[in-house]
């Protein structure tokens, strides 16, 4: 076995019974990087002698006997999160040069307990898309079949992880960002919720809805994940003061009483796939002869998710959006006035989509259309968010499928954004309520495509939610 | 609701976002978003009389921390990032005219 397909867990054993050192295995990505990236384009920066540097530092480290979770292990990160130093573009030629003064919470974190950060993936510009072919960059393809999207909109993370360019990944989902991709591309991705983790250093989508989260080869790379870069944080306040319980430890045991619920408008959703039906059912088959008990629940306002997301998320894009404009950091372009400087620059800077949900909720947010729009959206997100407090009473997590597709064509949905959006539709509600979420490989279609199974749970139970999914990737 | 959007009002719409839109993008923009818009009328169908709206899902409130002014030490960093700097400071076109 190759060094680079290791999961966290058997890099660190590796690492620690000096069979190789970090120095190796962050070369053995940096190769695969080299020999994939200009096929798969996960890429938009490589950061090869940083990431050697911060091997060395961190071999360094393991010797002295001051190794953690994740020292040694080489990690990606989705370019729409700060890297000190690093460029971060967001996928977006308006920050085509932005090496950022700071450096995201969760990142810093890892850093500092010596990860080695091997490069920056493409994404759908500011996370804006569910296939990654909004990228300034160009779209990522996906390692399974390079005809088809990787999913979005962290595809160059998820793609990276899937064809072993990394051992692990940090992305951003705001609303199936990365459980989408995670089960396009057949790996985990652990949405957290939302508070959980700091966004602080993430270019700010929806800021009511963002966060950020894990993708990894494994459940257990995950809650590892996970314990190390959660918690609360003075620079974002709108973390949780709870305590971060050990996510490792809430793995194993057995799932006998274990309520799950199948909420009924998922699995008739229109347009699911009759492959990705059949295949979550088999799991929830499969978690019954685990002992646990399977009721079928409802979500009564499922289908009104998209049109309240799609209001919310542009009205929020908009606002946060405007800070790009030329001025102080980022591409400028030359201007004889201030009102042209601001307008080119984002005309070249943006692309399509992001300049489609700028206009959107500066007109959803504009004087008179406000309480009709951005109001509205979030009365509907409030009776979402009640229908899943409801079935939280009865059940301890719902069982559905991440997408109900599997990896569609490059091309296929992009000249549609009504479309594409509608790809959302099994990963935004949860988003909407706050709740943690995971998209866990389960097998594929006829064409070798992955299937992804989705495991939401209520606020902060991302344990219980991590330790289902444990069972159902065995 | 207005359904539908004219290629004024997305040009309206441009400059309050400060975007320039060639004419081909304002057709394109005038059919995705109108496109996008009807389909949000399906939330008329929901009655949403005295509900509350959700624009946060912590429950958190007043977070505070104490006000102390700190040294990054990033200024050097953040000067480096800007487009145009003269001793020390952003440069910027004329906001007022003649």
């Amino acid at each position: 076995m190759n060094l680079n397909e290791l999961t966290i867990k058997e890099a660190t054993e590796g690492l620690k019974n000096k069979k190789f050192t970090s120095v190796e295995l962050t070369k053995a990505c940096l190769d695969r990087i080299k020999k994939r990236n200009s096929e798969i384009n996960a890429f938009i920066t490589v950061a090869d002698e940083g990431a050697l540097r911060e091997a060395k530092a961190a071999d360094e480290m393991i010797a002295s006997g001051k190794a953690g979770a994740l020292t040694g292990v080489p990690f990606s990160v989705k370019d729409a999160i700060c890297t000190e130093g690093v460029r971060s573009t967001g996928s977006a030629k308006i920050l085509d040069n932005y090496l950022p003064p700071h450096e995201a919470t969760v990142i810093r974190k890892i850093r500092a307990g010596g990860g080695v950060l091997v490069g920056k993936n493409n994404c759908d510009a500011f996370g804006h898309g569910a296939s990654n072919e909004n990228s300034m960059y160009g779209p990522v393809r996906n390692p399974r079949d390079l005809s088809k999207v990787a999913g979005g909109s962290s595809g160059g993370s998820a793609a990276a992880v899937a064809d072993d360019m990394c051992i692990y990944s940090i992305a951003e989902d705001t609303g199936g960002s990365i459980r989408q991709p995670a089960s396009f591309c057949g790996v985990v991705g652990l949405r957290p919720s939302y508070g959980r983790n700091s966004r602080y250093g993430i270019m700010p989508m929806a800021s009511s809805l963002d966060t950020v989260g894990p993708i990894t080869k494994t459940v257990e790379d995950a809650a590892l994940v996970m314990n190390a870069i959660a918690g609360q944080d003075k620079m974002d306040a709108t973390t949780v003061p709870e305590p971060v319980p050990d996510y490792l430890k809430a793995l194993g045991g057995n799932l006998k009483g274990v309520r799950i619920g199948l909420p009924k408008e998922y699995f008739d959703a229109p347009g699911i796939e009759s492959e990705v039906k059949a295949r979550t059912l088999e799991v929830v088959e499969k978690l019954k002869k685990l002992g646990c008990l399977i009721t079928e629940v409802s979500l009564p306002h499922t289908k009104y998710s998209i049109a309240a997301y799609y209001i919310i998320v542009p009205c929020e894009d908009s606002s946060n959006l405007g800070r790009l404009d030329g001025v102080r950091y980022g591409v400028r372009a030359k201007a004889a006035c201030l009102d042209d400087l601001y307008a080119e620059s984002r005309e070249r800077g943006f692309p399509e989509e992001v300049k489609r949900r700028i206009l959107i909720g500066t007109y959803a947010l504009s004087a008179g259309y406000y309480d009709a729009y951005y109001k509205k959206a979030q009365q509907v997100r409030t009776l979402i968010r009640r229908d899943f407090d409801e079935v939280f009473k009865k059940v301890d997590a719902l069982i559905t499928p991440t997408s109900p597709f599997t990896a569609f064509g490059i091309g296929e949905k992009i000249d549609d954004p009504l479309l594409m959006y509608l790809a959302d539709v099994m990963v935004g509600p949860a988003a909407l309520a706050g709740m943690p979420a995971l998209s866990v490989p389960a097998g594929e279609d006829k064409n070798n495509l992955p299937i992804g199974v989705q495991v939401i749970g209520s606020r902060l139970a991302e344990g219980k939610v991590l330790k289902i999914g444990q069972f159902i990737a065995i | 609701m207005i359904m539908s959007l004219s290629i004024d009002e997305i040009r309206k719409i441009a400059s309050l976002a400060r975007l320039k839109l060639n004419n081909e993008e304002e057709k394109r923009y005038a059919e995705t978003i109108s496109a996008v818009l009807d389909y949000m009328k399906i939330l008329n169908e929901v009655d949403t009389i005295g509900v509350e709206p959700t624009f946060q899902v912590t429950g958190l409130e007043d977070v505070y921390r104490e006000d102390i002014a700190e040294n990054s030490g990033r200024q050097a960093k953040i000067l480096a990032v800007m487009p145009e700097v003269e001793n020390g400071e952003l440069v910027v076109p004329e906001v007022f005219e003649e």
